[in-house]
């Protein structure tokens, strides 16, 4: 019995793994030497973030089969409760790395939950329907966040949606959500190989979720919910757990990027419908239910506005023509026809050289 | 002994007797037909014994155990499998992996221990391989394993369908017009696996059915509905002769 397929997948698996490692071997190369720009540099977190994003989206949108706009917020939930931890614990666990690792556990569990939550309401719905109601939870979720004031003293926790007095604290007190202005002081301690290893968790944790007997049972909700459940498939169960997983993957996401900026607020640039959105086209244009592509059209739609910015008012002119061509590149007929002419022609070569 | 035991059972839509007092006994083994016209309430029976709909009233016994108004997933726990009128295959999964979706509830691991790859994850996927592999080619279907269900012929989906019920192994088979759309040819086939179903897994079958050929030739006992209504059942030759029954499909 040829093992054909899963071969196949197991290599491509390996692939979008190789690719990842490599572009980090590259990158820490070109920083030990001193050849990388300081605009890159700066990019290389938000790159790992929007890739776990994307992949993580991709979980929700490529195999669940159901359009979310609301994947900011679950970043939003991530980064805030992510950042809140590290800024708490600052005295109990001094090294800011292993605080980052305890953070990025309890964002990506609080997202979770979230998904969770909102998934048992929104996952009743269908279609524009389900999209609509999650994106108004994304925004839900942002703008709560822009009234909340957590603070800390002897006496433990104190919230508040009103103002810092309010929160009642004694003497020793410190505010550590403030509202608007969000939290501020948090350790810049997410760096690019900490990225790096949790987008190859991300994607290891969805790869391997769909190519087993979970995986199998969302794909297949996916394509008829009818015979899924005339099958033994409890849909309620499967499909919130891949809503729920693709929030807490986007929390884990949403850590990262907190950890990179030294004030957080939970403003529309941030965590806006925006936002979402842009990820929703990471995932469309990277090829619903393809995480390599996911991973690929975020580096790439993150970097070239970023690159291009020395060209001002064109910059977005740019950007649209690059969607355009990724867009016929990736789904057109012809496109694709024209691809396996290629990979044809590639094979032959590479069996003739050898 | 008796498989499926349905007594009394009706729904109504809207004021609309859809299903009214149906009752049948099916015995272990049996292959059993339901025909009746067009709109007639065929496959609203086969949607009230799946748990699709709820019964008004009526109750519905599976190997003697009350299944009356339990939900879909729960049915085919209890036992009742079923394939659709128009074909609901996982389109973009393999032919493989659509057979392996039927066998979920056989070949238990968490989600956890798959996505950790974990010794039972192996194990089970290594058996659910074998068992798949066994039902595929049972059909035939071995050799298309890995293309997309979508890509099947015609032929090839129904059959396709018809495996992945059998997957989560019931007791009870439900076809749904399996000939529906096939040339003659095909159907003289189809009846062929029908018939092989049966034996090879000793399975029971109740079937909806218009082609007359494919209702004669392989099924033992017949139930007729008329308007909702059971218009006569029993054997094949006495219902098919049947002076009522005539009527009801060809007029006055």
């Amino acid at each position: 019995m040829k093992m054909n397929q899963k071969r196949k997948v197991f290599i491509q698996n390996l692939i979008t793994y190789a690719i990842v490692i490599g572009c980090w071997i590259i990158i820490q190369i070109m920083i030990q030497t001193g050849n990388i720009s300081s605009l890159l540099k700066g990019l290389l977190v938000p790159l790992c973030t929007y890739a776990i994003l994307a992949v993580s989206l991709n979980l929700t949108v490529g195999i669940l089969g159901e359009l979310s706009l609301g994947h900011a917020g679950f970043m939003c939930v991530g980064a805030f409760s992510g950042a809140f931890f590290t800024n708490v614990a600052a005295n109990v666990i001094p090294g800011t790395g292993l605080r980052l690792f305890f953070a990025l556990l309890i964002g990506a569990a609080v997202a979770g939950i979230f998904g969770l939550l909102i998934g048992i309401p929104v996952l009743r719905l269908k279609g524009d329907y389900l999209a609509i109601v999650t994106l108004a939870f994304g925004e839900i979720i942002k703008n709560l966040i822009n009234t909340l004031y957590v603070g800390v003293d002897a006496a433990g926790l104190h919230f508040s949606i009103k103002d810092t007095t309010s929160l009642g604290l004694d003497e020793t007190g410190v505010v550590i959500i403030k509202g608007p202005q969000g939290i501020t002081g948090t350790p810049k301690a997410a760096t690019f190989t900490v990225g790096v290893i949790v987008l190859l968790i991300t994607v290891f944790v969805v790869l391997n979720l769909i190519n087993s007997r979970s995986g199998r049972a969302i794909m297949a909700i996916r394509d008829n919910r009818i015979a899924a459940e005339s099958i033994g498939i409890n849909v309620t169960k499967f499909k919130l757990m891949a809503f729920a997983i693709s929030a807490s993957l986007a929390g884990a996401a949403g850590v990262l990027y907190a950890h990179n900026l030294s004030s957080l607020a939970a403003t529309t640039n941030n965590f806006g419908y925006n936002k979402s959105i842009t990820i929703l086209v990471f995932v469309v244009l990277g090829g619903l239910g393809n995480v390599r592509g996911s991973i690929i059209a975020a580096v790439i739609l993150t970097l070239l506005p970023e690159l291009l910015r020395g060209l001002n008012d064109y910059r977005m002119l740019i950007y649209a023509i690059v969607l355009i061509v990724m867009m016929i590149f990736n789904s057109s007929p012809k496109a694709i026809e024209m691809r396996a002419v290629l990979r044809e022609r590639f094979k032959k070569k590479s069996k003739e050289a050898a | 002994m008796a498989i499926l035991e349905v007594k009394g059972l009706g729904i109504s839509f809207g004021g609309l007797k859809v299903v009214d007092d149906f009752s049948v006994t099916i015995e272990k083994g049996q292959l059993y037909g339901l025909i009746g016209p067009n709109g007639a309430g065929k496959t609203t029976v086969f949607n009230l014994l799946t748990g699709v709909y709820k019964p008004d009233v009526g109750t519905i016994r599976l190997d003697g155990q009350n299944i009356t108004g339990k939900k879909t997933i729960e049915i085919n726990q209890a036992g009742i499998a079923r394939t659709f009128q128009n074909i609901r295959l996982f389109k973009e999964l393999s032919v493989l992996d659509n057979v392996k979706a039927g066998l979920h509830n056989h070949y238990v691991y968490s989600t956890v221990e798959g996505i950790l790859r974990l010794p039972r994850y192996r194990k089970m996927e290594r058996a659910m391989d074998e068992r798949a592999m066994e039902l595929l080619s049972v059909f035939d279907l071995d050799g298309e394993r890995d293309f997309k269900a979508s890509n099947l012929p015609y032929g090839k989906q129904r059959k396709l369908e018809i495996a992945r019920a059998l997957a989560t192994e019931p007791k009870l088979l439900l076809l749904d017009e399996p000939a529906a759309g096939m040339n003659p040819n095909e159907t003289a086939e189809l009846m062929e696996t029908i018939r092989f179903v049966r034996d090879h897994f000793d399975m029971t079958i109740l079937l909806i059915e218009h082609d007359m050929k494919l209702v004669s030739g392989i099924c033992e006992k017949i139930t007729v509905l008329n308007f909702g209504q059971v218009l006569t059942q029993g054997n094949t030759t006495d219902v098919l002769n049947d002076r009522r029954v005539i009527t009801a499909y060809l007029g006055e």
